[in-house]
């Protein structure tokens, strides 16, 4: 029988969904072994009944349910108790919802600085009210599901490697085991090291990195921080090449920003990335700024508003 | 007794969003709200960031169009830096974007609007959808599904990431382009042209005359139009200036940098999302559907309305026809279906010419950058309409001010009032079934928001 599956996307881009749409022909094998019971992308089950006539969000029951997306206001969090309470197991898709994701930067803001920014813009007119009629209310702060819903199964990516996607769905089909490494990008990073302690300052990504001919393979590119390139490789976890598994930045010859967030599920990226760079002799005093250092994981409290 | 039918969410569309009608005593529409319900504050928290990495945050707005946003983050950044890539990073980014809109089209043809005409309009949602269609015709679907895969697959080699791309760098592009990859992506690049001239031929065969009742009346309403043109008056996708027509096709034409002098953007109290109106015309702003003032639409179909021609033959075939039958500007809401499978030839024929011209391959592909004060404005049509990033930075090259005007933005006025007008066409004596709130859902697919 094929396992019942209900997706939603919250606080999302749909980066995650269209991860999804990526692998190809592997959806239409994917299609025969699900029975999708409620996703917004693609089908048109209503949180309402279908003649938006019910009073609650309501969601069918699932065997898994898929969340993309961060927990952003009154409805995303509506959405994900539903979805919690109707389906047996819960998987967090892409970086918004394991660690809050891009959106997350606004963390470091309140919401009133956020909304006055966006209803003052030069184009904006003028308004003496907020919008509010029949739209949900912000939460004070971006969250990662796991802050407000039970996550069974983590699968990170900004966006997820599409091989990734299949391995999870797979395996939460019971076909295989769900097997996703705590490594880090520079575990499966082929660039050349060559040691501690050459490079005292950072340079801005405002150049390309060193390297040869225009075809020279990956694996003979000198590592972009021993270039002097803030590189999040060291913190940040692997599997965004799939399958390939050269991260996939680097194989563009452009370095790590981050997007599969820490290593371990509890990580702080910018601790952990200061930690790197001292214990390399780089001056962190050579960075431009910090929070760009949890631009994917500013979820969980690690981002929040400046003192005033 | 007066009442409140809640659609919501509104599927098979890329963002968030629910429509709430509202009936009166005798069960005819009083008001319509389509509300937008997503605010999550780039204006704000790009601020203090350094500019040169913006680019790869900002295609986080959108997962579909991630490449538009990159690309004009890319502009924007490159003016405040005072820097023009050269020539050969310039192409490879403009391929870029143009095969983004290619398989973007067929994305949204195939899995997002499809289900409603090839499975009907009122079939039950558990097969009104992708998977539905696969079922229905396995042959067409496999076929569609390996077609896009192939064309998303050209970004995934070109750039290393195909979903939130990094290709685009400030004064440039990430890596050359090398001989061996521009002659397969050629290669892959002819049979996807074929394959969406058969498309546009299928949809014209079998969508098209089967549901002409409906284009001619679902969602319909006059309106102005925004896109870009090149120095000639061609269509454009990439860089170029925008033309703001009036719905009796005279308008105006202004550079990109100029935008907030022709662009207001209305708040309204049912909706995190601002609505864009066209303040140059100095009639204010109302979604009225008999007065309406300061609408017009972005997106294929005002593209194709504003555009004098199109550069490549077989589109430009496509929109001779295209005219003829409807005029110009077409304003037939569902039209948008017709306009984005001939834009999708367009991108194909277009990426083959980028591709064509060897100099695409040059190694210099990136200028030399330092980090300064400025303003600069970037701009590109998105597939959802015409995308404007606006930002300003200090000496120290790092963000201050950011305004963004997103594609699918343009359009939310109008969905406004196609939702309006088919509501109001639809719904009589407070009677309602599933087939008639999809029909409203079809007026809004239209667009593609």
């Amino acid at each position: 029988m094929a396992a019942r599956v209900a997706e939603e996307w919250l606080n999302a881009c749909s980066g995650c969904e269209i991860s999804v749409v990526d692998l190809g022909e592997r959806l239409l094998k994917v299609l025969e072994l699900v029975e999708f019971v409620h996703i917004p992308v693609l089908m048109d089950h209503k949180y309402y009944g279908q003649l938006g006539d019910g009073k609650h969000i309501h969601i069918p029951e699932a065997d898994v349910g898929i969340i993309s997306g961060s927990i952003r206001n009154s409805e995303h969090l509506e959405v994900a108790e539903e979805m919690r309470k109707q389906c047996k197991i819960i998987v967090a898709l892409g970086t918004c919802a394991t660690h809050g994701g891009i959106p997350a930067l606004a963390n470091s803001y309140e919401n009133l600085e956020i909304l006055d920014r966006y209803y003052s813009t030069e184009t904006t007119d003028k308004a003496d009210f907020r919008p509010s009629d029949g739209i949900p209310t912000l939460l004070d702060a971006t969250y990662a599901l796991d802050e407000k819903i039970k996550v069974d199964v983590y699968l990170p990516g900004c966006a997820p490697h599409p091989d990734q996607v299949f391995v999870g769905l797979a395996a939460l089909l019971g076909l295989m085991p769900l097997a996703l490494a705590d490594k880090s990008v520079c575990d499966t990073c082929p660039t050349i090291r060559e040691g501690k302690g050459q490079v005292k300052q950072l340079r801005r990504f405002l150049q390309a990195p060193h390297y040869g001919a225009p075809d020279e393979p990956i694996n003979q590119m000198r590592c972009l921080l021993e270039q002097g390139l803030l590189c999040m490789g060291p913190v940040t976890k692997a599997g965004c090449g799939g399958d390939g598994v050269v991260p996939r930045c680097i194989i563009a010859r452009v370095p790590c920003r981050g997007c599969y967030g820490p290593v371990e599920q509890d990580g702080n990226q910018l601790m952990g990335m200061l930690n790197a760079l001292a214990s390399n002799g780089i001056d962190i005093g050579s960075l431009p700024e910090y929070t760009s250092l949890l631009r994917f994981s500013g979820a969980h409290h690690l981002l929040t508003p400046r003192k005033k | 007794m007066s009442r409140v039918i809640n659609i919501a969410p509104i599927t098979r569309i890329e963002g968030h969003g629910s429509i709430e009608i509202q009936l009166d005593d005798g069960g005819s529409v009083s008001s319509t709200k389509v509300h937008y319900m997503s605010l999550r504050g780039f204006e704000k928290f790009v601020e203090g960031k350094p500019a040169e990495e913006v680019p790869r945050i900002v295609n986080r707005i959108c997962g579909i169009c991630p490449w538009h946003h990159h690309m004009a983050s890319n502009k924007a950044v490159d003016r405040c830096f005072g820097v023009t890539p050269p020539p050969a990073g310039q192409k490879l980014r403009e391929f870029a974007q143009t095969m983004s809109h290619a398989e973007d089209k067929l994305l949204h043809f195939y899995f997002l609007a499809a289900p409603d005409f090839v499975m009907g309009p009122d079939a039950p949602y558990a097969i009104r959808n992708v998977i539905g269609v696969a079922k229905a015709n396995p042959e067409l679907a496999t076929k569609a599904v390996q077609m896009r895969y192939m064309a998303k697959m050209i970004l995934e080699k070109l750039g290393g990431k195909a979903i939130h791309p990094h290709a685009g760098v400030t004064g440039g592009f990430c890596r050359p382009l090398l001989d061996s990859e521009r002659l397969d992506f050629l290669e892959k690049l002819k049979v996807l042209l074929e394959f969406s001239h058969d498309t546009l031929k299928f949809a014209k065969a079998n969508v098209f005359p089967k549901y002409l009742d409906v284009v001619k009346t679902l969602g319909v309403f006059n309106s102005g139009f925004l896109g870009t043109v090149d120095d000639r008056g061609n269509l454009a996708l990439y860089e170029g200036k925008l033309r703001l027509m009036k719905a009796d096709g005279s308008f105006v034409e202004f550079s990109t940098q100029d935008y907030v002098d022709y662009l207001g953007e209305a708040v309204v109290p049912f909706s995190y999302g601002k609505i864009p109106y066209a303040r140059s015309w100095d009639e204010g702003f109302s979604m009225d559907i008999d007065n309406p003032k300061g609408i017009y639409r972005a997106n294929c179909l005002a593209r194709i309305n504003v555009c004098d021609g199109i550069s490549t033959p077989r589109a430009q075939a496509e929109l001779d026809e295209f005219r003829k039958a409807f005029g110009r500007p077409a304003q037939l809401t569902l039209l948008y279906h017709w306009a984005r499978l001939i834009e999708d030839v367009y991108a194909y024929e277009h990426a083959i010419e980028l591709l064509e011209d060897p100099e695409i391959c040059d190694t210099n592909i990136r200028a030399k950058v330092e980090p300064r004060a400025g303003r600069g404005v970037g701009c590109v049509e998105a597939p959802r309409g015409t995308l404007i990033h606006d930002y300003s930075t200090d000496d120290n090259g790092m963000i201050t001010r950011a305004n963004l005007i997103v594609g699918t933005t343009h359009n939310l006025g109008p969905i406004n009032m196609s939702v309006n007008q088919a509501s109001k066409m639809l719904i009589k004596n407070g009677e309602v079934n599933e087939g008639i709130l999809n029909m409203i859902e079809m007026a809004i697919r239209a667009y593609d928001p």
